[in-house]
């Protein structure tokens, strides 16, 4: 079918296009104004969002970490410093394959089996973008390698750190503790603290020890510089810059020679020994035996070695100082004494007839005394210098468990010192409600009898005896030990001296503590238990020798250790201050399978002693501290 | 006419003087941004210039051709794009995942870019040699003419460059007398089929879209060159940051900064105000065009002019609407704005053609 007549058909068609033209023209105006709407959004109500936006894009805050501070004892020697090496780290999601550039890494340096161990468990722990060390403390030479390789190992780079040095040794590794690298947990912990912003250029933090519980005060305020950076994140230049504030340096009351005097005194034994200063409470030595290489752990602790240290049967790692927890055994029988007098429950002059064993009424149980046949009529010096159980069984029963408990607990048993070291264990002072809420069982008066003499549930710290003992040498202060004497600003140079901590002070009738000493000197006099390790000493001291039984002893039979396996054998302890007129020194020690507190803890402490109050050191021991350590 | 004036300016007689101000003013702004963006880049900036005298000396040229002789290239340049086009689909070789590239042993092609012109070429010559018997089947062989180049190039895939030559081959349709009711009609098929649509894209594509709806969603990966884009339009402000003062621009934020996301370094340094200055000239272009084409004497020359235009307007919309975050990314340059040779010569052309139309008012002589 043919249409009209084309001509008019074609006018009718360009009316047609025009207003198509029109549509067209509309519709392209509508699409600018779409365009314009969108830009007026973004460029004029949401420019202040984005100008915000742009200029955090363009500025980035890097963080400079700070110097941490130094830790030094009392006569200044270093213990804990800081240095600058090389380290050659690696980011894994900057390289392809990280098993190829470990090879080729293994071609140009020297890479230890304990040092790729370490390596891949700190990988394990990180995420694809975090910088993990492989090797650290890189000498000139191979980081001249490194740096002429660079090239071709995309994702491994040289950098400059600040390392931390123990030069004292394993001696001093349960006080000063070390710095690790900072791990999850850490981070939740400075994130809760609200801390996190001040570690954002540090890679380590304080773990244990001194370096943990002064980490606010070490670690100082990270600086930042604020640069421009390009989207590559490449700085292009400062725009400001805050300074680190380095952190602050830290001064012991502890003498790192008589440190080594003490550790050098116990020998081979295990054990843990505290001396105090019983007038301020500045630890003068705390040595927990054996102790550790610190130095481990600052780079990451390769996991062969962290198993052999954490699973030696030795319990290297297990501050015996702080958290070791034993019987006090005889030791307790000056604080009994003390109790006894205090309560009027027995007079100086008081004597008891000791037959070799002690029997409740009604009951056929006997409970021995340590010298066999008993050491005949006992006043309260002599049931002191000569260590008589059955005295301190007849004082419990008269005195009861609970006045016991409550009398104890005024010399700190039971409850922490507050030492500035974390991990302090509590120790355990028994109560008849302690049993009941920890057991749910009734107390049986046989466990009162023991607990006079420092047996059964009681359990307390070498710190704890030392604070303890520090009562009977100031007469009655409960100082609070104190590692920290002074504390350094960096920027001033000044010595601070840390403030005291806290102390309280019970109140005791000065002639019953006078008899309390009396007997304790008698123990280092001729006739009394320990006057073999104080033979010849130049000032006078007051002590007490006590055993732990690490193993029960059935009913009727008698210790023998020539039976016992060494680890069986008992702890030995000994606690002791000089000297007596003004004391200025206090200790407890406790030997691990010492057997006798006479025998072994003694000397131990008379070594202590001689030298911080005369400068003798041992015959044995001929070098200078640093030496003994290493 | 004056036929004894030189022959050069004989040329340039053909050149529509609003035209060649808008384009000259467009290139002079381009050429700014490509300054900045560049980082005064030597290389980039005579590159630039080079391209942009070339392309005027293509306009020059085409401004010259009767649209009666154009209108013959059509049917053999549509043709060999097509021919080409299922080249690519067997020989073609791939980059980043789709076959759109010719190795033609001296240079790699796209017969994509050649079908943005072949296309309404073809469809001009076409309806102009039905004009006087105009009935539904030339509209439907005209749809054929389209869907065909149309579907082969979303086969590569190369959904962008589809999606820009079916909008110009519909533009040429709806200006020669489409019927509404097939628009509608399609518009509506269309949206009822957007289901199927997506469960054909590709990843990749998908992503493109679910990038555009939430950018944030994956900063560092498709999402990123919005984000940064956005940013640095919006930091712009009213009256920008100024000239070489862009933090994103100067600092490599942008990616592409000086091709398909130059608008974004203009949007930063030129602010609100700026942007508006670019919108209203190409609308001024899309103006001149239209008019051109109400004016046009022969329904070919009415056709292109109207689609040529529309066309240039719709590139200019998706490239903004892409880098300020409306429109998913897809790449297509700014029109006489983004660094790049052939964009630019094929633009140029076209405004080349719209010249010729404007000033070859004779009817074809047969």
């Amino acid at each position: 079918m043919k249409r009209a007549t084309p001509l008019k058909n074609l006018n009718f068609e360009l009316a047609c296009f025009q207003r198509r033209l029109k549509i067209g023209g509309l519709f392209v105006f509508l699409l600018a104004l779409g365009l314009l709407t969108r830009s007026f959004y973004l460029q004029v109500v949401q420019h202040e969002y984005y100008i915000q936006r742009a200029e955090s894009n363009r500025t980035s805050l890097v963080p400079t970490a700070p110097n941490r501070g130094l830790i030094v004892d009392r006569q200044g020697r270093t213990l804990a410093e800081n240095y600058s090496a090389y380290t050659v780290e690696i980011t894994r999601a900057e390289m392809a394959s990280l098993e190829q550039t470990l090879i080729e890494l293994g071609k140009l340096i020297e890479v230890t089996p304990g040092q790729l161990r370490r390596f891949r468990r700190l990988l394990s722990e990180s995420h694809e973008f975090e910088t993990v060390p492989l090797k650290s403390k890189l000498t000139d030479e191979e980081v001249a390698i490194l740096a002429a390789n660079h090239y071709r190992l995309p994702g491994v780079e040289v950098k400059a750190r600040l390392f931390r040095n123990y030069q004292a040794g394993p001696g001093m590794a349960h006080v000063v503790g070390f710095i690790g690298r900072i791990n999850d947990r850490d981070l939740k912990t400075l994130r809760e603290n609200g801390r996190e912003q001040n570690y954002k250029g540090s890679v380590h933090i304080g773990k244990t020890g001194l370096e943990q519980h002064y980490e606010a005060l070490l670690h100082g305020r990270t600086g930042f510089d604020q640069m421009e950076t390009d989207a590559s994140g490449r700085a292009v230049r400062m725009l400001s810059r805050i300074p680190p504030v380095p952190g602050k340096d830290l001064r012991l009351h502890l003498d790192l020679e008589l440190q080594a005097v003490a550790e050098h005194a116990f020998g081979n034994y295990l054990g843990g020994l505290v001396a105090l200063d019983p007038r301020t409470g500045g630890v003068l030595a705390l040595v927990s035996k054996p102790g550790f290489d610190p130095n481990l752990f600052v780079d990451g602790i390769d996991p062969e070695t962290w198993k052999s240290l954490n699973e030696s049967p030795d319990r290297p790692m297990v501050n015996r100082a702080l958290r070791g927890i034993y019987p006090p055994g005889s030791t307790i029988k000056p604080f009994m004494a003390m109790a006894g007098l205090e309560l009027g429950l027995r007079k100086p002059g008081d004597t008891i007839a000791d037959p070799g064993f002690f029997s409740l009424p009604n009951s056929s149980h006997q409970f021995r005394d340590w010298k066999k046949g008993g050491h005949g009529m006992v006043d309260l010096r002599r049931s002191i210098a000569q260590s008589c159980d059955v005295y301190y069984y007849r004082l419990a029963v008269d005195m009861g468990i609970d006045r016991m408990h409550d009398y104890l607990a005024k010399f700190g048993f039971g409850e922490k010192t507050g030492i500035d070291l974390e991990g302090e264990s509590a120790g355990l002072l028994p109560s008849r409600e302690w049993k009941k809420r920890r057991w749910n069982k009734v107390w049986y008066p046989g466990e009162t009898v023991i607990a006079g003499i420092g047996q059964g549930y009681h359990l307390s710290t070498p710190l704890q005896l030392a604070v303890a003992t520090a009562m009977l040498a100031n007469g009655g202060t409960r100082i609070e030990p104190r590692l920290v004497e002074a504390v350094r600003d960096p920027v001033t140079h000044v010595w601070q001296p840390q403030a005291k901590a806290a102390q309280q002070t019970a109140t005791f009738d000065p002639a019953n503590m006078a008899v309390v000493r009396e007997g304790m000197m008698d123990v280092m006099r001729p006739g009394g238990t320990a006057a073999a390790a104080a033979a010849g000493a130049r000032y006078t001291f007051a002590g007490k020798t006590g055993t732990a039984q690490v193993v029960g002893i059935k009913q009727g039979a008698r210790y023998d250790a020539g039976q016992l396996s060494r680890k069986n054998r008992d702890h030995a302890l000994f606690m002791a201050f000089a000297p007596v007129e003004n004391p200025r020194i206090v200790i407890a020690v406790i030997v691990e399978n010492g057997e006798h507190g006479s025998s072994t803890a003694a000397p131990i402490a008379r070594a202590v002693f001689d030298y911080y109050l005369t400068g003798k050191r041992p015959g044995t021991m001929k070098l200078e501290a640093n030496d003994a350590t290493e | 006419m004056p036929r004894n004036s030189h022959w050069i300016l004989r040329r340039l007689s053909h050149v529509d003087g609003i035209l060649l101000a808008l384009v000259v003013m467009l290139l002079g702004i381009s050429l700014a941004v490509v300054v900045s963006a560049s980082g005064q880049s030597p290389g980039r900036i005579s590159g630039h210039l080079i391209n942009m005298g070339l392309a005027l000396a293509v306009m020059v040229v085409m401004a010259n051709v009767p649209p009666h002789l154009l209108s013959k290239v059509g049917p053999p340049l549509y043709v060999a794009g097509v021919v080409l086009l299922i080249g690519v689909a067997l020989f073609g070789e791939i980059r980043n995942g789709s076959r759109r590239w010719l190795n033609l042993g001296v240079m790699a092609f796209q017969p994509s870019e050649l079908l943005k012109l072949a296309l309404p070429l073809m469809l001009a010559w076409y309806f102009q040699r039905n004009e006087t018997v105009l009935r539904a089947k030339h509209y439907v062989f005209g749809g054929v003419l389209l869907l065909v180049p149309f579907l082969l190039i979303l086969r590569q895939p190369d959904l962008g460059t589809a999606m820009m030559i079916g909008a110009s081959g519909f533009y040429l349709l709806f200006f020669a007398g489409l019927p509404w009711k097939v628009i509608l009609g399609g518009g509506v098929i269309s949206a009822a089929s957007l289901p199927l649509v997506w469960g054909l894209m590709h990843d990749y594509q998908q992503r493109r879209v679910l990038t555009l709806l939430d950018p944030s969603a994956d900063p560092l990966g498709d999402g990123y060159h919005i984000i940064q884009s956005t940013i640095a339009i919006g930091s712009g402000g009213l009256f920008g940051k100024g000239w070489m003062q862009g933090t994103q621009s100067q600092l490599d934020f942008i990616p592409e900064r000086t091709t398909d996301f130059i608008f974004a370094v203009f949007g930063e340094e030129f602010g609100y105000l700026g942007t508006i200055l670019l919108v209203a000239l190409y609308l001024a272009i899309v103006v001149r065009g239209l008019t051109i084409a109400a004016h046009a004497p022969t329904l070919f020359g009415r056709l292109m002019a109207a689609t040529l235009s529309l066309n240039l307007f719709t590139y200019a919309f998706v490239n903004m609407g892409m880098v300020s975050g409306i429109l998913p990314v897809v790449g297509v340059p700014l029109p006489l704005m983004s660094y790049g040779g052939t964009a630019l010569v094929t633009l140029l052309l076209g405004v080349g053609i719209l010249m010729s139309v404007a000033t070859h008012r004779q009817l074809n002589k047969s």
